[in-house]
């Protein structure tokens, strides 16, 4: 299945890759939150911090003293062990702490403690600061506390943070991986649904497609539908006009002809009496050809969706025989039959069967002598053959493989009336039942044995 | 024979008409369904061509009428549609036989006889002459306690001589009965088939005389 030509590989695709974007967007967000709230915390800390460190300053005589409480630092120790910087600072000189701590930048304002992050002895540290106006109103000194932290253990949080949401991350893109599947495959159901039910039918059903296709489809499955029943009633109507185009060519031959033939019986003279004979032969020849290319046209279109009636090929052959005996009969012919008794099973077209036979045997009748014998024989071996032999004229010198083109006819046929689809109507009806037209010249010499060999 | 021919084609059934009376057959005419009723109900027929696109009605509709009728008339139909299944359709409705237009008057008459004779002879199409029996229904000769199987050619030209006993046919007129459109035959086939009728006849009570240079007739021995 190429994806880029499939509707289902296209759509999973795109929920893939709209599921890569929400997991990638979900990672970040969920690192970037909670990066902030750890932040968030060790600042919160460190203000506690060194709000109690500038809680316990004192002004005893002018002098700022501070007795530094143990649980200011020690609050810090909750977090993890990292080390803890402190320095407080009165008027520009350091007061306790380390000396070289840099102090926050921007630097604090009464009421407004600031946070930085700071460089300090070669480890990252956070650091908050706070001031406080420490002495009488009037004589008020500010002294600046800051508390500094490494930042080891909100690393390690961090970290944790990181790989946490790197897996949810995954999990959700292969759980949204798996539901675009079942997603892009739900979606399609209809699609699927209708698609098997076009594609189930022979290409002979014209119905419309009866299912309740979904609104997107709709257009389409109307546009297919319309689309039948225009090909539909093209279909039938070409049918009808065929019929009605043979009924409107053939009954003014059939008056030409009658009147044809009268004229013919009355006429004395050798070279009228052969004219009007010539134009009866002209006649003949245009209805067979007409009868003929309706046949062929009927067969190539049965052909395409073959029925599957069930025959008895000895039954069908009698039939035929039947059918012909009279025209036979003309010229003295005998049909000699030689079918087995009991049925030959056969599943196919029956029309389309008896219109190859009846073709055949006509064949065999028109090329064959007067008073000669036709023998339509039925043998049942590891095929089943319906062959005519006959005593005619044969395939002297003829190429046998043209013989069933369309149109063309045997070199020594000239003085017959024909069209020379007969044999072309057996070969394409034999072919559709799976086997196929033989035509072979008799052993003795004399005439020829067209057969039509069937799969058992 | 008689028959009854249902065309609504006033042309065709004239000229079809005009030639079956010219073989010795009666025929009556019906353009519509209507008036075949009434010729069906007044006359018995032999045959009935019954052409299927008729003005009042289809013919089909016809054939299975006459299907549920006690005395049953066989029924050729003459189609101008030809495809297979639509004849087939017609001999499952009932017809005995189908014809496609344009036809062959000769074929015609051997497929009216074919039927006729599956029917069982029900028609009467006995002719004789000085003794011998001709029956075109069943093609047999018979005089005395002789009954002879005649070929159908051999019958055709015996149609021609018990039709009209004494009278001189040329060999052209008889090739014009013999011979279809497409046969190419020379007069001398003629004398071919008049020696099998002479050996034919041979102990009847009739022969077949050769007038020279006018041709041939059927005379009592």
């Amino acid at each position: 299945m190429n994806p880029r030509n499939s509707i289902r590989g296209r759509l999973f695709l795109q929920l893939v890759g709209v599921a890569a974007l929400l997991s990638l967007a979900f990672f970040l967000v969920v690192r970037g939150v909670a990066e902030r709230a750890a932040e968030g915390t060790q600042d919160d800390i460190l203000l506690a911090s060194a709000t109690a460190i500038a809680d316990s300053l004192r002004s005893e005589d002018g002098q700022v003293t501070l007795d530094l409480p143990y649980s200011a630092l020690s609050m810090l120790g909750t977090i993890s062990d990292d080390r803890v910087f402190y320095r407080v600072v009165s008027a520009g000189d350091t007061l306790t702490g380390y000396a070289d701590l840099p102090l926050a930048d921007p630097a604090p304002t009464l009421g407004n403690p600031a946070f930085s992050t700071l460089v300090y002895r070669g480890d990252e540290v956070r650091a908050a600061a706070v001031v406080r106006a420490v002495g009488p109103a009037t004589d008020s000194q500010a002294v600046i506390v800051s508390v500094a932290q490494t930042r080891l253990g909100l690393a390690a949080i961090s970290r944790r943070i990181t790989t946490t949401a790197t897996g949810v991350g995954i999990g959700f893109f292969l759980l949204a991986t798996l539901l675009s599947l079942w997603a892009s495959h739900l979606a399609l159901r209809p699609i699927v649904r209708m698609t098997n039910s076009v594609a189930r039918r022979g290409p002979q059903d014209l119905r419309a497609v009866p299912s309740d296709p979904p609104e997107e489809l709709a257009p389409l499955v109307e546009a297919l539908n319309s689309f039948m029943a225009r090909l539909s009633a093209s279909l039938s109507r070409t049918e009808d006009f065929i019929a009605e185009a043979a009924h409107r060519v053939r009954t003014p031959l059939a008056t030409v002809r009658a009147q044809a033939e009268l004229t013919h019986r009355k006429l004395t003279k050798p070279e009228h009496k052969q004219a009007v004979r010539e134009m009866i032969r002209a006649i003949d020849e245009s209805s067979r050809s007409a009868g003929q290319m309706l046949d062929h046209a009927m067969v190539t279109f049965r052909a395409d969706a073959l029925a599957q009636d069930e025959l008895d090929l000895a039954a069908l052959m009698n039939e035929v025989c039947d059918r012909l005996a009279p025209t036979a009969d003309l010229k003295d012919i005998t049909i000699k039959r030689a079918l087995p008794d009991a049925p030959v099973a056969f599943k196919g077209d029956g029309i389309l069967l008896q219109a190859a036979l009846q073709n055949i045997l006509d064949n065999a009748i028109k090329y064959s002598s007067e008073d000669s014998t036709i023998t339509a024989s039925v043998t049942v071996a590891s095929d089943l053959h319906l062959s005519f032999s006959d005593q005619g004229r044969g395939l002297d010198g003829i190429d046998i493989s043209e013989l069933t083109t369309r149109f063309n006819r045997g070199s020594n046929a000239d003085d017959v009336v024909g069209s020379g689809l007969g044999l072309t109507i057996a070969d394409e009806v034999a072919r559709a039942h799976g086997g196929q037209l033989k035509i072979v010249p008799n052993d003795k010499g004399v005439g020829a044995c067209v057969s039509l060999t069937l799969p058992r | 024979m008689r028959f009854l021919l249902i065309e609504d084609n006033a042309k065709l059934a004239r000229a079809v008409v005009e030639r079956l009376q010219l073989d010795g057959h009666a025929v009556d005419h019906a353009d519509r369904l209507e008036v075949a009723e009434n010729f069906i109900s007044v006359a018995d027929y032999d045959l009935i061509l019954l052409d299927i696109m008729l003005p009042d009605g289809d013919g089909r509709t016809f054939l299975q009428q006459q299907r549920q009728r006690e005395k049953r008339t066989p029924v050729i139909v003459t189609t101008a549609r030809s495809a297979v299944s639509d004849r087939i359709s017609l001999l499952d409705l009932g017809a005995d036989d189908y014809i496609t237009k344009p036809f062959d008057f000769a074929e015609l008459e051997a497929r009216c006889r074919a039927v006729l004779r599956r029917q069982g002879g029900a028609a009467d199409n006995r002719t004789s002459f000085a003794g011998t029996i001709l029956d075109s229904t069943t093609a047999e000769l018979k005089f005395g306690d002789h009954s002879i199987d005649l070929r159908n050619r051999e019958l055709r030209l015996l149609e021609v001589f018990f039709g009209a006993p004494g009278q001189v046919f040329s060999k052209s007129h008889l090739m014009d009965r013999l011979f279809s459109f497409s046969d190419e035959a020379s007069e001398n086939a003629i004398e071919v088939y008049v020696a099998r009728l002479r050996k034919r006849l041979e102990g009847s009570g009739a022969r077949i005389e050769t007038v020279r240079g006018l041709g041939y007739r059927m005379v009592a021995a």
